[in-house]
């Protein structure tokens, strides 16, 4: 086996694990504090990434383009719960489901008619697009080293947010029994308000992250969003903690399993039979990996007290 | 004798269907006809969602990818009809059993995760699963992979009837909707039916009686991915085409909106939301390439101030004339 290869998959996988925790982050969030299932998370990573495009393109700097995305990201967020999302908070999830499905319809649409129908591509500055020798004689890409890096810290500073502050103090009383804390004289419209717009930046966050590397176009978060939805189904909905974890298992397996699952196919099957199943079933090991964890945990590896 | 409110509008629909093909033959109008044949088989789809959503409360966020089985089960057979020859594998008469062991095979492995867990894990990991199949259709690379594969020929119906002719065509899959209506109907009001029923206000007391509730929801999941396999044994005939896009989530999110559009847990309503949701659809897109701008904030309006779908607005007027 190429051991250089497993490193550099490795650390693709753990790159892929930090964008889907941001995007988790924010999700589990807002299912554990508002009860709310918002399939337009997707979306909002999908804006993000536009609006970096688009600022970094105005402004001709990559880093100023994804600083002004960061804010904008949070006035479209708090719009998005305030014009729409509000009302939804005392409904059943089907409704939640329906309702932010129709959101995705909008800004996919919206989306075509302000971006057009084709791909953009947001271009890293000079300094970010060079590598770094990991080992001697193994490069690996700058960007990719400076995602992992920035999706740590945020997910440090979740932490301290969480439990070590007045507002994550807060969050977490919102997420084991909102009656009470509202009846304790907590303006919970407003917690609301800002959790969503926190979750919404952390998707933005990891949008235009991940600009560079894919491609911005339209439908980019719906591919992501079922992962993250994996994500918080494995770790238990609700826990950010939970959220972590699963994120950096589901990025490792599905980056390491699409690598050399044929490979391993091989030692048992023919080339053929590897190299045709091969690609069919790593894209089947999470959900394998989803299934195991719920057929022993039905409420995922984390599941948060007080529910 | 007073005929209901309810009662007219769904003879009536069933009328309208009837004279569909001699009317869009009259005036020459083979879209409209390939229009209606698409809005039944989505609506035979969207019944057997129903079944298991609507009067079992169960939301299956990945019932398209039923469809799909159905559907590659028509298209791999004529693929290696033509391919290879084999000319039995085109014969419908093998399609649709097939189809309906595939789809409850799948619907049963599903199945016995998902109803496991409850509400929202419910709702996303049926959407995982219906994803993963999706991925495999995706992997199918013998079989065009995310191009598709193109239909060079129907299922055969033998001498019975050709579906190469769309008339034809038309009153087979307006007999099998009335079929399964039917056959929904008689479930939903045998002691089966009650169960699935009673599971969805409390499944806590149904338990207590001593039934066996989950084994009750996994028969129910399974009738309703056989039914939907069959809806996608029609509707690759229909497009003469088939990939894994039928099994994406977004389709299964199409086939929740038609049921809660048309009416959770009404016999009619499933129906009734395919015609609405496609009606739209063919509409607004007449307007502006751009339709789902506006369809989008219009789902919205409908789920937070017309919960009971149009199956509900047809009863409301039906009491007030009362």
């Amino acid at each position: 086996m190429d051991w250089i290869l497993l490193l550099e998959q490795c650390l693709n996988g753990l790159q892929l694990g930090i964008l889907l925790f941001l995007l988790a982050a924010g999700l589990t969030l807002v299912f554990g504090i508002m009860d709310l299932v918002n399939l337009a998370h997707g979306s909002l990573y999908m804006m993000g990434a536009y609006f970096a495009t688009t600022f970094a393109g105005w402004t001709g700097s990559f880093l100023l383009g994804a600083l002004l995305a960061l804010p904008a990201a949070l006035l479209l967020g708090i719009v998005v719960e305030v014009v729409a999302l509000r009302t939804l908070y005392s409904r059943d999830h089907l409704d939640q489901v329906l309702a932010t499905f129709g959101l995705i319809l909008f800004f996919n649409e919206l989306a075509r008619i302000v971006w057009g129908p084709a791909g953009l591509d947001l271009s890293l500055p000079a300094f970010l697009e060079t590598s770094v020798e990991l080992l001697p004689g193994v490069p690996y890409p700058t960007y990719r080293i400076a995602i992992i890096v920035t999706g740590l810290l945020v997910a440090g500073g979740m932490y301290a947010l969480v439990n070590h502050t007045r507002i994550g103090m807060l969050i977490r009383a919102g997420a084991s029994n909102r009656g009470m804390v509202s009846a304790l004289g907590v303006n919970i419209r407003l917690l609301y308000t800002l959790v969503f717009g926190l979750g919404t930046v952390l998707a933005a966050l990891a949008g235009l992250m991940a600009a560079p590397i894919l491609t911005v176009q339209i439908g980019m978060g719906e591919t992501i969003l079922i992962l993250a939805f994996v994500v918080i189904v494995i770790g238990g909905i609700g826990s950010i903690r939970g959220a972590f974890v699963a994120a950096i298992l589901v990025g490792l397996i599905d980056t390491v399993g699409r690598a050399f699952l044929a490979d391993f196919l091989r030692l048992f099957l023919t080339n053929q039979v590897a190299e045709t199943a091969g690609p069919a079933m790593s894209s089947m090991l999470i959900y394998i990996l989803m299934a195991a964890v719920l057929a022993t945990r039905p409420r995922g590896l984390f599941p948060p007290r007080g529910h | 004798m007073r005929i209901s409110a309810s009662t007219a509008v769904a003879s009536g629909t069933i009328v309208a269907l009837a004279v569909v093909p001699p009317i869009t033959n009259a005036l020459q109008e083979p879209f409209y006809l390939g229009l209606f044949l698409r809005l039944m088989i989505l609506a035979i789809a969207a019944i057997s969602l129903n079944l298991i959503l609507g009067f079992g409360n169960m939301v299956s966020f990945g019932h398209a990818a039923y469809m799909g089985i159905g559907a590659y089960v028509v298209g791999i057979g004529t693929f290696h009809a033509i391919e290879d020859g084999i000319d039995w594998l085109a014969n419908g008469f093998l399609h649709v059993p097939l189809a309906i062991a595939a789809s409850s095979l799948a619907a049963l492995v599903i199945g016995a995760i998902s109803i496991r867990t409850r509400g929202v894990y419910f709702i996303m990991i049926t959407l995982a699963f219906g994803q993963m199949l999706y991925f495999i259709g995706v992997g199918l690379e013998v079989y065009g992979a995310d191009d598709g594969l193109s239909l060079y020929m129907r299922s055969e119906f033998g001498g019975v009837l050709d579906i190469n002719d769309n008339t034809q065509f038309y009153y087979l899959v307006l007999a099998l909707l009335l079929a399964t209506l039917y056959g929904v109907k008689r479930l939903i009001a045998s002691r089966f039916g009650l169960v699935i029923r009673g599971a969805r206000s409390n499944e806590r007391r149904l338990a207590a009686v001593g039934i066996p509730v989950y084994r009750y929801k996994l028969v129910a999941f399974m009738v309703a991915g056989a039914i939907c396999g069959v809806a996608g044994v029609l509707l690759a005939n229909r497009t003469d085409f088939v990939s894994p896009d039928m099994m994406h989530w977004t389709r299964s999110g199409d086939l929740i909106i038609m049921v809660v559009l048309g009416g959770m847990g009404t016999l009619f309503g499933p129906l009734y939301g395919a015609a609405a949701f496609l009606l739209v659809e063919e509409f607004l897109s007449g307007i502006t390439e751009h339709w789902q701008i506006v369809f989008g904030p219009l789902l919205i309006l409908v789920v937070i101030y017309a919960r009971g779908g149009i199956a509900g607005v047809v009863h409301a007027l039906e009491r007030r004339r009362e």
